[in-house]
């Protein structure tokens, strides 16, 4: 196929076009995409906790808790499936590694769950070794709650949607789930750089 | 998801900066109303840019209508707003999303709010109501501008009837003679002209980051339940 539309150039010469994966654009603000409301939270109730994958309750952090472990200061690049990329964000955060140094488990697969029914899976491999944090900090500032504060996942190497916002734990699982925008035709995945958007991609 | 060739049909102006695209599209797999798709234009030299565009048309339309509003520092929206022509090809993929879609089977009473472009998802929902003759109601809450700015304004108000409510809220100007509303859409316009928590209406709010943002924590407020709010945003990035 590939047409080519007469007379359009477009941006070509894009500031770090060429640091953005295919099919992208840069931004400089920070765009939201949510399905619903932006909840409410009270750090008084919340908590993170790690499932394991025979649904037993294996971690459990409250707020000052998970604010005592160790914090790292992530940069990262990120790109959202509706298309925007935004380059050098600054977030600090948990990793997920330190959430599961003192788990055994033989699962595969991890599904994030957040508040209300909001749920992502991943391969477990892409959320261990410095690849994923739950981030409560961003450029300098606690994170908003409209970009998923109090804390949010942060994996910037899949599409942001896996990053999901008001996180509240993790359950470790044998077999792939299917999240909530994977259910509804977004691809299973979600490598930007292979331009995983949709089923089929 | 393959990409497939449209020919644009037809371009009518809706505003002086919004034009809809009508598309033939050979082998159309058919959308549902409230999913959108993507665009990607292809300069001489390979350069390519995508868009995501909500369909206006309603399923199972002859042709695939998409609204594009034109943002004067974009990239894509210019060159569909003010060089696409009837004739032409474009190249799109879809239909994507199944979440802020509204189904024929669902028979609860049904609330939309769109803001600016916002209404265009919309528009397929109540054009797919109105041609089933669908038994819930509808009721559209459309903040716009101005009254110029006013998308499908001689259509929205053939759709007005008994199923199916229209208000437009105007806010930025009070023209005379203007007999809808003016102002922002707040609480109290979403009790008066939207539905009471009781009837368990779905919600549909669509439009930029700071308007739909304000609507879903309203309809909240009011006593809409969070899993009934289903929100898309819009704007130049996505966001505000």
């Amino acid at each position: 196929m590939g047409i080519v539309n007469r007379g359009f150039q477009g941006r070509q010469q894009q500031p770090g076009a060429g640091l953005i994966p295919p099919g992208q654009y840069l931004v400089d603000d920070f765009p939201v995409l949510t399905a619903g409301p932006t909840p409410s939270l009270d750090l008084d109730d919340w908590d993170f906790t790690v499932i394991d994958e025979s649904g037993a309750q294996v971690a459990r952090w409250t707020w000052p808790e998970l604010r005592a472990l160790p914090v790292e200061e992530i940069t990262a690049d990120i790109h959202c499936v509706t298309k925007w990329s935004k380059l050098g964000t600054r977030w600090t955060g948990v990793a997920v590694d330190t959430l599961l140094a003192e788990v055994e488990t033989d699962a595969e697969y991890v599904v994030a769950f957040s508040e209300g029914d909001y749920t992502t899976n991943l391969p477990l491999s892409d959320v261990v070794d410095g690849q994923a944090w739950v981030a409560f900090g961003y450029d300098g500032a606690d994170l908003d709650a409209e970009h998923g504060g109090p804390a949010r996942l942060l994996v910037p190497h899949l599409y942001f949607w896996k990053s999901a916002k008001w996180v509240r734990g993790l359950r470790l699982a044998d077999d792939d789930e299917p999240g909530f925008w994977e259910s509804v035709g977004y691809h299973n995945y979600g490598d930007p750089w292979r331009e995983q958007r949709y089923w089929g991609d | 998801m393959r990409w497939r060739v449209g020919t644009v049909a037809e371009t009518v102006p809706e505003t002086p900066v919004a034009v809809s695209l009508r598309l033939d599209v050979p082998d159309w797999p058919g959308h549902r109303a409230g999913q959108h798709v993507d665009v990607r234009l292809t300069a001489e030299d390979g350069y390519s840019a995508q868009r995501s565009y909500s369909v206006a048309s309603r399923p199972g339309a002859e042709r695939v209508e998409l609204t594009v509003l034109r943002i004067d520092d974009g990239e894509v929206s210019p060159y569909l707003t003010t060089v696409v022509e009837a004739g032409d090809q474009l190249e799109l993929r879809g239909p994507i999303g199944g979440y802020f879609v509204w189904e024929a089977a669902d028979a609860r009473p049904v609330l939309l709010v769109g803001g600016g472009s916002g209404v265009v998802p919309l528009m397929a929902m109540l054009r797919h109501h109105a041609a089933l003759d669908h038994r819930a109601s509808v009721r559209l809450i459309y903040s716009v501008r101005t009254r110029r700015d006013i998308l499908y304004r001689d259509e929205l108000a053939q759709l007005a009837g008994e199923r199916r409510s229209v208000t437009i809220a105007l806010t930025r100007e009070a023209p005379d003679g203007w007999s809808g509303h003016v102002g922002r859409v707040d609480r109290d316009l979403l009790s008066n002209r939207g539905w009471p928590p009781q009837e368990k209406p779905r919600c549909y709010v669509c439009g930029p980051t700071p308007f739909v943002e304000a609507i879903a924590d309203a309809l909240v407020a009011l006593g809409h339940e969070p899993a009934d709010v289903k929100t898309e945003r819009f704007g130049p990035t996505g966001g505000a």
